[in-house]
């Protein structure tokens, strides 16, 4: 779960680690009242989440509450990058000397917690690690030792941080560390962390992606929930426990697995067709998930075929075979249907297909004609 | 020869109750043919289920069985420890199917294994298993789409590509040494390059097919693995070669960002250390077919 900025520093601060004096507002009126709170000058921001937020207009330094009305009114609403504006996050502005990156991830790869800092802050660090890799510090950390106080002060000093942010950043470092194990986080991200003129280090930003996965140990995390920015498909889907992401195209695509899924959207391109969304039904799908699944695609007004590609591993084919037949009786399917199923008990799958389902949907034997023939049922030509 | 099990793996069934996921799944692994010699369960300690021998630890599966595999499917709140307890008590490889373990267990649990237990080695969490056609079968893998006899040997990290890209291979006539599965999640016990390490050496394989995915650098890693150690053939895929970029796909660890861990960052990467790269699993088993008859 990625959360807003808000959040990220709201979650920032259970661990200690500085941030602003601010506030939420979904209203012009509660934008200044947040202002009136802390003080002028205030910085107002949008709270998407999506990049290039200050390039849009998205960030606005206000100096009063008449600026702060005026810039709340026209971000409020706005489009960034097809996310609309509803929140915003007023804060005390502050003047900036330094800015820096400071971020801890997993790295999948060395297996180990990752720590990274660097001098470079407040720009992408991505085009810093393209075009100047050495101004990114960084530390592999052991998950059973932990990060202590004398290696995030090696981290800052190996960043080249100014000489006097370096023991602020260093304590900043071990609680954002914190942050990021106890806070079952994905990644913690702070861009830019600044020295203030008068010596003070702190978060102006915050990334913060928490693991789905340790929900269960996290019940505070329910207050951020339910304010995730999601297309109406994609809320229906994370209601019904599906893992799904709204595309472009025309052809509704249900698959077992994240690879398969995306492996499945792959075919379907590269046959000419495209995919109208990215649906994984997970392993061990039963009837009731497949049900589901097609109730959600059959809300996309664009489908026009639909193609459900399962392989079986933990994964049964008779329950895939019931899921639809079930969901066929439940739901008025408007699109054509296309099923490929190979793996665990396919064979009875096809076979309660062939019998309960026959003339309704096409089963084809392999992934890549399914792809045609979904793509010619929508109506396009298949390479 | 096969790589990590073989027809002597004995292994035993973490967890093992007359309703769980390890039962069923372990009743099809032994009917495929592998050597599936107890359970254990700390509450059915002494009984049998389906004819396996239960016992209350695995250390005592161990010891009355000379289990030296383990297979975990038990929830995500309990598989860290029972990887712990299935290393304390000296298995050499252990199978864990769990998915949804938290992240930062994960990586602890790997930690642990490395440093006190460098002789376990761990498949998974959140992966399919491995199969060594015709020999032995731990996991969740259909058995009857492989194909014995060789010269492939195939690394995933998704699921459901795996058995895919088997299945194709098995259609075009072309046996398997080894498939490993090893998982997408953020902390993988075993990765593509202990894989890769393990059929450059195993005189059986003579040609690899590895099945990637967006997000991480692990396949890029891998890659250069490639380049500098591999004599023999690899072939490569990349699922999600049309995923939009900033979008996280399902549960996988597939996050692309900026340029980094999309499908062209890893193909161009694997192609330029010498791999033969496809588009789709359909593909990647064609071109497979001429590397093979190539050999």
């Amino acid at each position: 779960m990625d959360l807003f900025e808000y959040q990220g520093k709201q979650y920032f601060a259970r661990y200690g680690i500085p941030v602003s004096p601010g506030g939420v507002a979904d209203t012009v009126e509660e934008a200044v009242k947040v202002a009136d709170s802390v003080g002028y000058p205030v910085v107002v921001k949008a709270q998407v989440q999506v990049g290039g937020r200050g390039k849009a207009g998205g960030i606005q330094l206000a100096a009063d509450a008449g600026e702060v009305r005026r810039h709340a009114g026209d971000i409020l609403g706005m489009d960034i990058r097809g996310h609309v504006v509803r929140r915003l996050w007023v804060e005390r502005a502050s003047d900036i000397a330094a800015e820096y990156y400071a971020s801890f991830t997993l790295d999948r790869a060395a297996r180990m917690h990752l720590g990274m800092v660097s001098a470079k802050g407040g720009v992408d660090i991505e085009e810093v690690a393209e075009s100047d890799p050495a101004a990114i510090a960084r530390l592999h950390i052991d998950p059973v030792e932990g990060l202590d106080p004398a290696g995030a002060r090696r981290l800052v000093e190996e960043a080249g941080l100014d000489e006097k942010a370096r023991s602020g950043a260093a304590d900043i470092l071990v609680e954002l560390y914190r942050c990021f194990v106890e806070g079952d986080a994905d990644l913690v991200e702070i861009n830019p962390l600044i020295l203030t003129p008068d010596g003070r280090v702190h978060a102006l930003d915050a990334k913060v992606t928490l693991d789905d996965s340790a929900a269960f140990r996290h019940p505070e995390w329910d207050e951020f929930r339910g304010i995730a920015q999601l297309d109406p498909r994609e809320a229906l889907a994370r209601e019904k426990g599906l893992q799904y992401v709204g595309l472009d195209g025309f052809v509704g695509i249900i698959a077992n697995g994240a690879g398969l899924a995306m492996s499945t959207c792959d075919v379907v391109e590269q046959v000419g067709g495209k995919p109208a969304n990215f649906l994984d039904i997970g392993g061990g799908a039963n009837a009731e998930v497949m049900a589901n699944a097609l109730e959600v695609i059959n809300t996309d007004e664009k489908v026009r075929s639909i193609f459900i590609n399962i392989f079986g591993g933990i994964t049964r084919g008779e329950e895939v075979a019931k899921g639809v037949v079930a969901a066929l009786g439940r739901v008025d399917i408007k699109a054509p249907i296309v099923i490929r199923l190979d793996g665990t008990n396919a064979a009875e799958g096809r076979s309660i297909l062939a019998k309960e389902a026959a003339g309704r949907i096409q089963s084809v034997p392999t992934m890549v004609e399914a792809a045609r023939r979904a793509t010619e049922l929508a109506g396009g030509s298949a390479k | 020869m096969s790589i990590f099990v073989d027809e002597n793996t004995k292994v035993v069934i973490q967890g093992l109750s007359p309703t769980g996921q390890g039962l069923y799944h372990g009743l099809r692994n032994r009917a495929y043919g592998t050597k599936v010699v107890a359970g254990t369960n700390p509450r059915r300690g002494g009984e049998e289920i389906e004819g396996i021998p239960v016992f209350a630890s695995v250390a005592e599966a161990v010891k009355e069985t000379g289990a030296n595999a383990s297979f975990i499917t038990v929830p995500p709140q309990g598989a860290p420890g029972a990887i712990e307890e299935a290393a304390e008590a000296g298995i050499p490889f252990v199978v864990c199917i769990t998915e949804f373990i938290p992240a930062q267990d994960e990586a602890r649990t790997y930690s642990r294994l490395r440093r006190d237990f460098p002789r376990t080695r761990l498949l998974g969490p959140n992966c399919p298993g491995i199969i060594s056609p015709g020999k032995c079968n731990v996991g969740i893998t259909a058995g009857e789409i492989a194909l014995a006899g060789g010269p492939v040997g195939l690394v995933s990290r998704s699921g459901t590509v795996f058995y895919q890209a088997i299945y194709e291979l098995t259609q075009k006539g072309i046996g398997q040494t080894t498939g490993v599965g090893i998982g997408g999640d953020p902390v993988p016990g075993t990765g593509f390059i202990d894989c890769l390490s393990a059929f450059e050496a195993d005189p059986e394989t003579r040609a690899v097919l590895m099945i990637g995915e967006i997000g991480g650098s692990e396949e890029e890693r891998a890659a250069e693995f490639i380049g500098k150690e591999m004599s023999k053939p690899v072939v490569a895929y990349i699922a999600g070669v049309t995923a939009p970029p900033g979008r996280k796909m399902g549960h996988a660890g597939a996050i692309i960002s900026g340029s980094k861990g999309t499908a062209r960052a890893k193909m161009d990467a694997l192609e330029a250390a010498g791999a033969k790269v496809a588009l789709n699993p359909t593909q990647a088993a064609e071109v497979m077919a001429e590397v093979v008859a190539a050999l």
